[in-house]
Parts: C-alpha cells; sequence; structure tokens
C-alpha cells in the first residue's frame, strides 16, 4: 500500500510540473510583450526581454587625469578619479580593448615602467607611479559595468499621445460597440421565433442558419463592397457596422436560439394562457432569462470585431485616420520594422482591452462555447 | 469627440430603430387583427401566422444581403472576367489550377488543416487533462485559454519577438534563437527558413486555439460518467490506459467537433500569414492570396472571386456534417 501512495503522490507531482510548464509556455510570449513595452528602444534592441529583470552589462572607457592632475603622496605621484557615472556598477576593467574584464574590481595592475593601475570595486581608480607622469592624454580604463533594471512607462505616453494610437482606439470602440449591440437586439428577436414560434420552414431556416455559421467572410468582401458603393453607404462606419451585423447573425442568431429552446416551457405556456401577447413574453420572460447567452455572444462578437483586421481593412480605408488598431500595427510591424518600444506597446494596448474583457467575462465566454459547440455535435 | 457622438447616435439609432421596428410591426399586427372582438380566435390564429416572419424580417434580411447574396455574386463573378465584364467560363478556375502561387497556397493550406486542429486538439486534451484536478487548475486554464481574446495581428508582434533574429554570436533579441545560441546552436531567420517557416506560423495558430480546445474538452471530460472510469482503476487500469482507452473513446464526438470547428478557422486564416510574411518565402495561403488578387496591383475580381468560391467549395462538407448533426440533435 505503501508503494502505491508514493506512486500516487510521484503522479501528482508530476502533473502539477507538466501542467506548470504548459501553463508557463502559453503564458511566456505574452509576458514577453508586456515587458518590451516598458523597456526603451536601445534596450529592446540590445538584449532579450528576459534578461530586463538583472543588470544590463556595457563596457566602454574613460580617461584618466593626466600629469596636471597628479597630486604627490608619500613621495609618489597619484593621479585620482572614478570610473563609474551615477547608477552603475563595476564588473571588471582592463586596460587593453580586447580584455575590458581582464581584472576584478580591487586588483592593481602595473602598466609600464613602475605605473600601478588600481580600480577598487566602488569605481574609483588610483594610478600612481614613482616619477611625475609626462603624458598629454590619460590613460585608458575600460570597464565593464552593470547598469541597473529600467522599466519606463514612457513608451506608453508616447504612443498614446503622439503615435496616433488615441485615435486609432477611438475608431476602434467606434467600431466595436455599435457592432456588437445591433446584431444581439435582431438575433435575439430572430431565435425567439425559431426556437417558440409555430411556422413552416422552422427547420429549414434553423438549418440555414447552422450552414451560414461557417460561409467564409472573404466569400462576401467584394460583392458587398460594390452592394455598399451602390447604395451610396461605401467605404465608412454605417458599412462597416452592417457588415459585421450581417456575419455576426448566424452565431447570435444559432447561440441564443439553442439557450432559448432550454427556458422552461410551462412559463411561457402559462404566460400565453394569461393572455400576454408574444410581444410581452418576449420582452418580460424571455429576455431576462437569457441574459446568460446574450452576454456570451456579446463578448464573442466584442471580441471578434475588436480583433478583426479584415473586414476593418477592407469596409473602412486605410487612411491615417481611419485605421483601427489592428491596422495601425499591421503598418507598424511593415514599415517601422525598427520601432521596436512602439510597436510592443501599440500592441499590447490593442490586446489589452480584450483581456480585461476576457478576464473579467470569462464565465459567459466559456458557457457560449459550450452552447455552441457540445450541444451543436 | 465628433467620433463618440457618431458612435452613441448608431447606436441609439440601431437600438431605437430595432426596438421601433419590432414594437410597431406586432402593434399594427394586432391593430389589423385584434385578438378580441367577434372574430378573436379567427384572428390570432392569422396574426400568429403573420408575427414569426415580424420577428425574423431583420434577421433574413441581414442573412441575406450579406451572406447568402454574396455566395451567388462571388460564384457570378468567378466565371467572369477581372472587371466582371465578360463571361469566360471555367478559365479562371483552370488558369487557377496551372498557377504557382495558386498551388503552393493550396498545399499550403492543406498541411495547416492537418497540422494545426490535430496539435491544437492534442494540446487541448493535454491541458484539460492535466488541470482539472489541481488546485490551481482554474486559473492555468485561463492563462492557457487567454491566446484566445488576443487579435491575430497582435499575436503576430507577440511571435515576432520569439522569431527575431540577430547574426551569430551577438546578443540575441528573438527568445527562440536565444535558445538554440545557448545551446550552442546557429540562430536561424525562422520566417523565412523554406519549408519549416509555414510550421512556425501555424505555431502562432496553435497557440491561440489551444485554450479553446481545452475548455470544450475540459466539459466533456467531466461530463464522463464515473462509474466507467471507477470500474476501470478497480480492474487495475493503470492512468494512462484509463485515459486513452476509456476516457478519449467516451469524448470522440467532442474531439470531432472541436477539430471541425478548428479547421474552419484554419481554412480561413488570413491574418497571421498577412502580418507575419504576407505570403513570401512559400508561406502564402488561400485567404491571403485571394486578398491579393483582389486588392493589390490591379484587381482582378475574377481570380479573386474564384479562390473565394474554392473556399467556400472545402468548407461545405463541415457545413453539411453540422447540419445533419444539428437536425438530428432536434429531433
Amino acid at each position: 500500500m505503501e508503494g502505491m501512495a508514493g506512486q500516487k503522490s510521484s503522479l501528482t507531482w508530476a502533473v502539477n510540473i507538466a501542467a506548470f510548464l504548459l501553463v508557463l509556455l502559453w503564458t511566456i510570449p505574452t509576458l514577453g510583450l508586456l515587458v518590451s513595452s516598458f523597456r526603451d528602444r536601445d534596450q529592446i534592441l540590445t538584449s532579450g526581454w528576459w534578461q530586463s529583470f538583472s543588470a544590463q552589462e556595457a563596457t566602454g572607457f574613460v580617461r584618466t587625469g593626466t600629469g596636471d592632475d597628479a597630486v604627490q603622496q608619500d613621495g609618489q605621484y597619484v593621479i585620482e578619479g572614478t570610473v563609474l557615472s551615477e547608477g552603475q556598477s563595476l564588473i571588471g576593467w582592463g586596460t587593453r580593448a580586447r580584455e575590458p574584464a581582464a581584472f576584478q574590481p580591487g586588483d592593481t595592475t602595473e602598466i609600464e615602467d613602475g605605473w600601478q593601475l588600481t580600480v577598487a570595486a566602488d569605481g574609483t581608480y588610483r594610478l600612481t607611479s614613482p616619477t611625475p607622469f609626462e603624458m598629454r592624454r590619460g590613460e585608458r580604463i575600460f570597464v565593464t559595468t552593470g547598469a541597473p533594471a529600467r522599466l519606463t512607462t514612457e513608451n506608453y505616453n508616447r504612443v498614446l499621445t503622439a503615435e496616433g494610437l488615441g485615435r486609432a482606439f477611438m475608431n476602434t470602440l467606434t467600431v466595436t460597440i455599435p457592432a456588437t449591440v445591433i446584431p444581439i437586439l435582431i438575433a435575439a428577436f430572430a431565435a425567439y421565433a425559431l426556437a417558440w414560434m409555430e411556422f413552416p420552414g422552422r427547420a429549414i431556416l434553423t438549418a440555414a442558419v447552422v450552414g451560414l455559421l461557417v460561409v467564409p467572410l472573404q466569400v462576401a468582401l467584394i460583392p458587398l463592397l460594390r452592394l455598399h458603393n451602390e447604395l451610396g453607404i461605401g467605404k465608412g462606419y454605417l458599412g462597416i457596422w452592417l457588415a459585421h451585423t450581417g456575419f455576426g447573425l448566424p452565431l447570435a442568431v444559432y447561440l441564443l436560439r439553442n439557450y432559448m429552446v432550454g427556458l422552461p416551457r410551462e412559463v411561457i405556456e402559462s404566460a400565453r394562457v394569461d393572455g400576454a401577447t408574444e410581444f410581452q413574453i418576449f420582452r418580460k420572460i424571455i429576455l431576462p432569462l437569457s441574459f446568460p447567452a446574450l452576454a456570451s455572444f456579446a463578448i464573442f462578437q466584442f471580441l471578434w470585431v475588436w480583433n478583426d483586421l479584415l473586414v476593418a481593412t477592407v469596409f473602412l480605408g486605410n487612411t491615417r485616420e481611419q485605421l483601427v488598431m489592428t491596422g495601425v500595427l499591421r503598418e507598424l510591424m511593415g514599415s517601422k520594422g525598427g520601432e521596436w518600444e512602439i510597436l510592443a506597446t501599440s500592441a499590447f494596448i490593442s490586446i489589452a482591452v480584450p483581456l480585461v474583457v476576457f478576464f473579467a467575462m470569462q464565465k459567459y465566454l466559456v458557457r457560449g462555447l459550450l452552447a455552441g459547440s457540445v450541444k451543436g455535435g | 469627440m465628433e467620433l463618440f457622438w457618431l458612435a452613441i447616435g448608431t447606436i441609439a439609432v440601431g437600438v431605437f430603430g430595432c426596438v421601433a421596428w419590432f414594437w410597431g410591426s406586432n402593434w399594427v399586427l394586432d391593430r389589423i387583427y385584434p385578438p378580441r372582438g367577434p372574430h378573436a380566435g379567427d384572428n390570432i390564429r392569422k396574426a400568429n401566422q403573420i408575427r414569426p416572419w415580424l420577428f425574423l424580417g431583420p434577421a433574413i434580411l441581414f442573412l441575406g444581403v450579406y451572406l447568402v447574396y454574396p455566395i451567388f455574386d462571388s460564384l457570378w463573378r468567378s466565371v467572369h472576367d477581372a472587371r466582371g465584364g465578360r463571361f469566360v467560363g471555367t478559365s479562371n478556375y483552370t488558369w487557377l489550377m496551372a498557377d504557382g502561387k495558386f498551388r503552393e497556397s493550396f498545399r499550403n493550406n492543406m498541411v495547416w488543416l492537418l497540422v494545426v486542429p490535430a496539435l491544437s486538439t492534442l494540446f487541448g486534451l493535454i491541458a484539460a487533462q492535466l488541470t482539472d484536478r489541481l488546485r490551481w487548475g482554474n486559473i492555468g486554464k485561463s492563462l492557457i485559454f487567454m491566446p484566445m481574446a488576443i487579435s491575430f495581428v497582435g499575436a503576430g508582434v507577440i511571435w515576432k519577438f520569439i522569431y527575431e533574429y540577430r547574426a551569430p554570436g551577438e546578443s540575441q533579441i528573438g527568445l527562440l534563437n536565444a535558445i538554440v545560441q545557448a545551446l550552442g546552436g546557429e540562430p536561424q531567420l525562422w520566417l523565412t527558413l523554406i519549408p519549416w517557416n509555414n510550421f512556425f506560423l501555424m505555431i502562432v495558430l496553435v497557440w491561440i486555439q489551444t485554450g479553446f480546445a481545452m475548455v470544450i474538452l475540459s466539459a466533456a471530460l467531466r461530463g464522463i460518467p464515473e462509474e466507467t472510469i471507477e470500474a476501470a482503476i478497480l480492474d487495475g487500469a493503470s492512468p494512462w490506459q484509463v485515459f486513452f482507452k476509456i476516457k478519449v473513446p467516451q469524448i470522440m464526438g467532442t474531439i470531432a467537433v472541436v477539430w471541425t470547428t478548428i479547421t474552419i478557422v484554419v481554412l480561413k486564416v488570413f491574418d497571421i500569414v498577412f502580418v507575419m510574411t504576407n505570403g513570401q518565402w512559400g508561406t502564402q495561403v488561400l485567404a491571403n492570396l485571394m486578398y491579393d488578387w483582389m486588392f493589390r496591383g490591379t484587381p482582378d475580381y475574377g481570380r479573386g472571386s474564384a479562390i473565394a468560391i474554392i473556399l467556400m467549395v472545402l468548407v461545405t462538407p463541415i457545413m453539411i456534417w453540422n447540419i445533419v448533426n444539428a437536425r438530428r440533435e432536434v429531433r
């Protein structure tokens, strides 16, 4: 029995560790972006984001003073000073460019004919010579320094004010909210009819909705763009709202119908017997009871519209004033490949809103997924 | 600010318009066939025949205009020339079949179709099983599920920080190359490494879709009756056997649903390729190729529509399968 127990606990350990590794693997990419968005360009370009929390190593050199700076002490000529600037720490030093860390802090070395050089851990150096210094320029001391990890919110200031992302943020919001609210209303009525009204063609319509769920929206781009142009809607917010409403409807109707079918029949029947009109039943009974399904779809549609690039590119246009955030990101990735700090920060801002929605409303999202998939199978 | 009011105005108009339509049309219907008076019964029957269509009207209109009509319009365009003027029969299709870029896209799409659903489902299953009994399992699930909320474009940026390349010996800023270099390997330009770059793009989608698979499969795993598992354990089955021989066979239906759902996503994959390689270096896929024909340079709506129709044909089997399943469930 002991062996069994031991096996069990080792299995538990293995499961814990495996699960932890899996979660880590899935989280690290996003974490990398988050950390990068707090680093300045030099940091991003010279070291990986995972090194942000350790000191940054850098090499360089400083020159000592010359003979003019020397003072006499105990019969020796001495030049003193420091190799470090504010905030740096000394990792190693040397006297040759190729070996900037040949000596440890505190070591002493002889440069030439009796010149002794010491660099202490606090960065102060001391160059001594038995004879007066005769040099026009100071000796070079090569140093390897560490700067403390430094994170900055400067990127966020810059991106939100100067880079036009604020505008894109508003554009995205303007696209997203109506495109989320309107399909819910239209779908709720349709779903109620499909779930609780008897009429010929109901089964076919329901099947059609299921079928339309998977239509690739690529098929719709050109026909709709031309239709919008002919109707005079052209490229603009109205067009994209209508398009997203159309594309979101199959899922909305399907989810809501599946949910409404499961509502208790007695409640609806007794309301009908009491003389309530269908409209009253819908408004006073169905709508409040269907809240979880409405919330599920709202989250789906919100995430989908917020994250969409294709529909926005086609129906909204690509001028600077019209770009949504995904469009801005795409431009940044293309043209300004070098501006990593702007790219990282913009990307994080654009995914922050969906992430907040996701974590706040996860329960409804999961419920919606289950209603849409498990039941559908 | 102007934009803000425009948005608010639209919501108000949209919501008010919907409510006005539903309420107004019902009111009119009740006026025409009042549910009281001498013909009350007859009127109610007549009204109930019309009412569903009032409720369904806007939805049918939208679905018809935004999804059904485009399918037929695309079909029509796909047998016409670039500007939609002249009937050209199947020549757009035969041209595509001979085109190198199209064959590359089609082949890539097929590989995507095999790899992404398989890996997402596999990882989803593993994640579901591993996290199910842990005390911190729900947090773990949330974190694995999280990429689902991230846009494909955002994911592209995130993975750029993983795939980035610096010359050998330099300090690597891409995580993958840093690991490779630390292990003594040679850093690679992952996104131009034909043909493996396709797999590096696929990993991004697997990363996004695994959470979805996990959530669905986890619910299915919980739905397995305890008795079957207990019986297997009593019979001396090892944890592996319980998982593969008892649990997995019982959730095969759900696995199929997850698989087909991800398949649909994969067929339409566009953004990831669009922002990460734009189809260069042998990574073209159908949706991006179609975008090229429709919106880049001189648009050719005929060929673009033909690609769209091919996409449509590819999803049709799944569409039919879904409908059959949904109907079986209704009965």
